[in-house]
């Protein structure tokens, strides 16, 4: 099963990114092997949709969970959409997040977690 | 002619000239104010119109027939607003989002969008005395201001002089307000903040080849940055107004600044002679 991790920076040792749809990075992860992907998320510099065009790209990269800090309504409504789980309020090293992921600390978000445009610096 | 009263930095004074560039000029000509501020439309308020008629604006967003679609997901590529998103056999439309281009409707292969009209706005007419007024208004939560423009200059009336007030700022709004005109006046202060975004309201109109000045107001504050970026940039100033108490009184009441104080008549009068000057000799250079 792969998982997408909102990131500020490639790698596993990166940090967690609060925000999901203007993230700059993510880090995808495939929970058996443990092997890791990072992909540069050209949305995040979108004019308007951030989280829309973000959550589609995620979305066909097959993964079935994502780990955020906060996810706004249209991204949340997106993933929803393509099955994706939403797990917000993750934060610290990567590594860890998913290892408490593994280990079933983290539960996923039946809402958004935030408004529109929460994400714009 | 058309004549635009923008800013880059909000609160310079728009509205004051606006409202008081029309009120003089309509004493002896026809003379329209259009308030193309949509989010915030004021010059009701020192106007005080009499309403005589009003339109709905809409805009097309795309209904999706999921009976025909295939979700190849052709209509999201094309939307440059992320406005619709298909994923595995689920489409979604974000109207919130859709500027109304049409692009998913068009390119769609199997017909399965058509449009259906979502209203943004409405457009409200009428006059004040012998001044023509047309107001836009933005939906409360709504976004797309351009369309609600682009229908309050639909009523613009070319045979007489047309007085735009123009949202503040430099982004879509703006030059869907001012594209058209003859000429733009800027509206700015003599502050730090009131340079940089004259600057950028500068670099807007230059782009769009409407030739434009300045009207500086609150003159006494802040520091001569702006009358030597005017001179550096060859940009006329064509209008001093004072920081003046009795002036901020008449606006807080709501009493335009030529009805409170109508030795300003003449100002008002001699800046919009100015302009014409402007408009007529750039015509005549172009003609050459």
């Amino acid at each position: 099963m792969k998982i997408a991790i909102s990131a500020a920076a490639p790698g596993l040792d990166a940090q967690v990114e609060p925000r999901f749809g203007r993230c700059q990075h993510f880090v995808i992860v495939d929970l058996g092997s443990m092997e890791f992907e990072s992909l540069e998320n050209s949305g995040a510099m979108a004019a308007g949709g951030a989280g829309i065009s973000t959550a589609q790209m995620i979305a066909e990269k097959g993964v079935e969970v994502v780990l955020t800090g906060n996810c706004g309504p249209n991204a949340y409504r997106t993933l929803s959409a393509a099955g994706v789980q939403v797990v917000t309020g993750v934060s610290g090293r990567i590594r860890d997040a998913v290892e408490a992921y593994k280990a079933g600390k983290l539960k996923a978000s039946a809402q958004p977690s935030v408004g529109s445009h929460h994400g714009i610096a | 002619m058309i004549v635009s009263v923008a800013s880059g930095k909000g609160g310079t004074g728009k509205t004051l000239v606006a409202t008081s560039l029309a009120l003089s000029l309509s004493d002896d000509r026809e003379v329209q104010l259009l308030d193309c501020d949509v989010e915030e439309p004021n010059d009701h308020v020192f106007l005080q119109p009499e309403i005589t008629g009003s339109k709905a604006v809409s805009i097309p967003v795309p209904r999706v027939d999921e009976a025909r679609c295939t979700y190849c997901g052709k209509c999201a590529q094309v939307c440059a607003y992320h406005a619709i998103a298909v994923l595995g056999n689920h489409v979604l439309p974000f109207p919130q989002l859709c500027h109304g281009c049409g692009a998913c409707s068009y390119l769609c292969p199997e017909k399965a969008i058509t449009e259906e009209h979502r209203q943004v706005g409405v457009v409200e007419w009428g006059h004040s005395g012998a001044l023509g007024f047309v107001q836009g208004k933005l939906a409360v939560g709504e976004a797309m201001a351009p369309p609600v423009i682009r229908e309050v200059k639909r009523c613009a009336n070319r045979d007489g002089a047309v007085i735009i007030d123009v949202p503040p700022g430099t982004s879509c709004p703006v030059v869907e307000a001012i594209k058209d005109s003859d000429f733009c006046l800027l509206v700015t202060e003599p502050t730090p903040f009131g340079l940089n975004d004259l600057v950028l309201a500068v670099e807007t109109v230059t782009k769009l080849g409407i030739p434009c000045a300045v009207v500086l107001n609150r003159v006494g504050v802040g520091d001569l940055g702006v009358e030597e970026y005017c001179r550096q940039e060859r940009i006329p100033v064509l209008l001093t107004i004072p920081l003046d108490m009795e002036i901020a009184r008449l606006y807080s009441r709501g009493i335009a600044l030529v009805a409170g104080m109508p030795q300003w008549k003449s100002s008002f009068l001699e800046l919009f002679g100015r302009i014409t000057e402007i408009v007529d000799e750039r015509s005549r250079s172009s003609k050459r």
